[in-house]
């Protein structure tokens, strides 16, 4: 088998027991791997409204066909589940090490079920499976865990929860490495609530190649386009991914305040220009990675530790105020050992902050944790973080999400979320196009499955007007499709600065097999998205939640370039729908199931209808 | 004389600064400011003015602040 390692574990931690089951290479070739075949999975064996973090839910950990390949960027992983803060598919990535040691050990992915009676961990070496206690590493942080069980198994790779994700927080991710995440959808908790706190793996194993001289030739190709690119082989290496602050912030879509403004006089203070002169010890590779945007930074204390992303700098920084460089590194790291999202944690703590601007939490609810929640307190911000990360105090109210916090309050609207999702760091309002990404991404609110800035502000791969509508919704769509097979391939979504669909048929065709043009593998992503928001369907989540928070769409930009300015959803949903051969209810019809080789779930349009 | 604030990102501070007020001829256009900075113009990705994108012959005015990026990307 090319690619692909042809076994699936199958882990009861129930009965506590473990099959191998062979991969179908047909259904894995369909879905490519990875995000595609997890989605699948669940799919299939997991039955409509089940509660995110009952036994009945499924915790699916999938490579896909390149990842562990020697093909640039191939260090990816998925996690899969039904999410317990959104209620949606979870498709949550990372990188690091972890997923390319896994796949060295002859699986492709891992499916777990039920749930521990007792904390345990699941050890693979090769061949060799085994459930083992893990009393003695319940309560610990992820380098706390990471470094019990490197030194029980040396040379071993660990995934783990930390804290959060054992008191199910629904903000919690998923830790590999240390400082990597599978970050968002809450799927540590699932994690979690199967008592499920690691899984170890050393393998020894090569993926097979199905020309191995074509695969070191493309992959040479493919590496020095991303070399010479200058943002995967300038801008990233060298600023990391936080070098994006002062774009968005000049083009005044830098959200601010819990988006109540979207631009900064104070950017420059967080920038990746400033974390580079600063803060900056390192660079921080995935494996196989020609890119390097991962950071190493001292913090204040002088530590050494994983430095924060773009995403994490925004949300701790300016959503919440703050300028201070010191305090971000330290809450980026604490969401690191706790195992929080750090675009959620920093984003809800931004809603609490406007909560309580507006007099909706009050002196006396937080008096006792001794913090502040006005804007720009850094100090308050790292102790909120770790409150959150512990569900301490008040911490255990933000520990729940924006969401569940300002709804808590009769002000849901405070909270900056599509479907319970916290949203990142750019205004849609300034940018039209992303604006779609942010409604109808089939986990929720997020930036990375369809990066509309890329065009609209960064000129990649041309440039478009931000505030223009035309063509956006079809743009949008290409976008989603394109990095549904990046996910599922097993690549990084980075490398698409300098990468285009024909390098990754390229790539996918000479480890795999000649099996896929670039029409045919932009189509398998456009069904791995329809079968997404098929599952998303039968659990009852339709059109009506593909909406921005009231305040995008309504209320004008209050500051800075793109001062003026709402999002036109309505205007743009039903030419997205349209686009993707949905009906005016956002639904697939019939002939785009046919078309994509979907019909077997159309039983599940008849439910969705009713 | 127009007056014009000019920041600049990325490794075209290096030498440069990260902002600076140019007096510039009334009609200089973008690319003229980029020629007076001496950066090569084929390194700029994003000009923009006022927080606005758009071509290099744009004319500039008194007060416009100027933002120049060299290709940055992320996510």
């Amino acid at each position: 088998m090319n690619g692909y390692m042809g076994k699936v574990l199958r882990v009861n931690l129930t009965d506590r027991t473990i099959k191998v089951e062979p991969l179908d290479l047909e259904v894995a070739q369909k879905y490519l791997g990875a995000r595609g075949l997890g989605v699948k999975i669940m799919m299939d064996e997991v039955p409509a409204n089940v509660d995110p973090l009952s036994e009945e839910n499924k915790f699916i950990i999938a490579t896909g066909a390149l990842t562990g390949a020697p093909v640039p960027t191939s260090g990816r992983y998925m996690v899969i589940t039904k999410s317990p803060l959104t209620g949606t598919i979870a498709i949550a990535n990372s990188g690091g090490y972890w997923g390319a040691n896994f796949k060295a050990t002859g699986h492709d992915a891992i499916i777990f079920e039920g749930r521990g009676d007792k904390p345990v961990y699941l050890y693979i070496e090769d061949d060799n499976v085994e459930i083992k206690d893990a009393s003695h590493l319940w309560g610990m942080t992820s380098s706390e865990v990471t470094e019990a069980l490197e030194k029980e198994h040396e040379k071993a790779k660990v995934l783990c929860i930390g804290p959060a994700g054992e008191m199910l927080s629904p903000m919690a991710a998923v830790m590999n490495d240390i400082d990597r995440a599978a970050g968002r959808g809450g799927v540590g908790a699932v994690m979690g609530s199967k008592n499920l706190k690691a899984v170890v793996v050393k393998g020894t194993k090569k993926v097979s190649l199905f020309d191995e001289e074509r695969t070191k030739k493309v992959s040479q190709e493919k590496i020095k386009i991303l070399r010479e690119d200058p943002v995967a082989g300038g801008g990233l290496p060298s600023y990391g991914s936080a070098v994006l602050v002062n774009i968005i912030n000049e083009s005044g879509v830098l959200p601010v305040r819990n988006f109540q403004q979207s631009y900064t006089e104070k950017a420059d203070l967080i920038s990746g220009e400033t974390m580079t002169e600063k803060h900056l010890v390192r660079k921080n590779p995935c494996y196989r990675c020609p890119i390097a945007c991962g950071r190493i930074v001292k913090l204040a204390d002088g530590t050494i530790v994983g430095g924060p992303e773009y995403e994490t700098v925004w949300s701790f920084g300016a959503d919440c105020d703050v300028y201070d460089y010191d305090a971000i590194n330290e809450a980026n790291m604490l969401c690191n050992e706790y195992g929080l999202d750090t675009i959620s944690a920093g984003a809800t703590i931004a809603a609490a902050m406007e909560l309580y601007e507006k007099g909706y939490i009050k002196d006396e609810d937080i008096e006792a944790d001794g913090l502040s929640l006005k804007w720009g307190d850094a100090e308050a911000v790292v102790g909120w973080t770790k409150k959150m990360g512990l569900r301490e105090g008040f911490g255990d109210k933000l520990a729940e999400g924006s969401y569940r916090l300002a709804e808590s309050y009769g002000v849901p609207e405070i909270s900056m979320s599509v479907k319970k999702q916290e949203l990142p760091a750019y205004d849609p309002r300034g940018v039209q196009g992303h604006g779609i990404t942010y409604a109808v991404n089939n986990r929720g609110g997020c930036h990375i499955k369809g990066y509309m800035i890329s065009p609209e502000i960064l000129g990649y791969p041309e440039k478009l007007d931000r505030f223009s509508l035309e063509g956006k919704a079809a743009y949008a769509k290409i976008f989603h499709d394109l990095t549904a097979v990046i996910d599922s391939i097993g690549l990084c979504v980075f490398s698409t600065f300098g990468l285009n669909l024909p390098d990754y048929v390229d790539m996918y065709n000479a480890v795999c097999g000649d099996i896929y043009n670039d029409e045919t593998l932009l189509e398998a992503g456009e069904r791995i998205w329809n079968l997404e928001k098929l599952f998303n369907l039968r659990e009852g989540i339709d059109s009506t939640h593909d909406k921005l928070p009231r305040r995008l769409v309504e209320e004008p930009v209050a500051n800075g370039p793109s001062k003026g300015h709402v999002h036109h959803l309505n205007e743009l949903l039903p030419e997205y729908y349209s686009v993707r051969g949905w009906d005016e209810e956002g639904i697939p019809t019939e002939e785009t199931l046919e078309r994509l080789g979907l019909e077997e779930y159309k039983k599940y349009l008849v439910l969705s209808n009713k | 004389m127009i007056e014009v604030e000019v920041r600049l990102f990325a490794y075209f501070r290096e030498g440069r600064g990260k902002k600076q007020l140019m007096k510039f001829q009334e009609g200089t256009t973008i690319s003229q400011v980029i020629e007076a900075l001496d950066i090569d113009e084929k390194e700029v990705s994003i000009a923009l003015v006022n927080g606005m994108d758009g071509s290099l012959d744009r004319e500039i005015k008194d007060g416009d602040i100027i933002a120049l990026f060299p290709p940055v990307g992320g996510g």
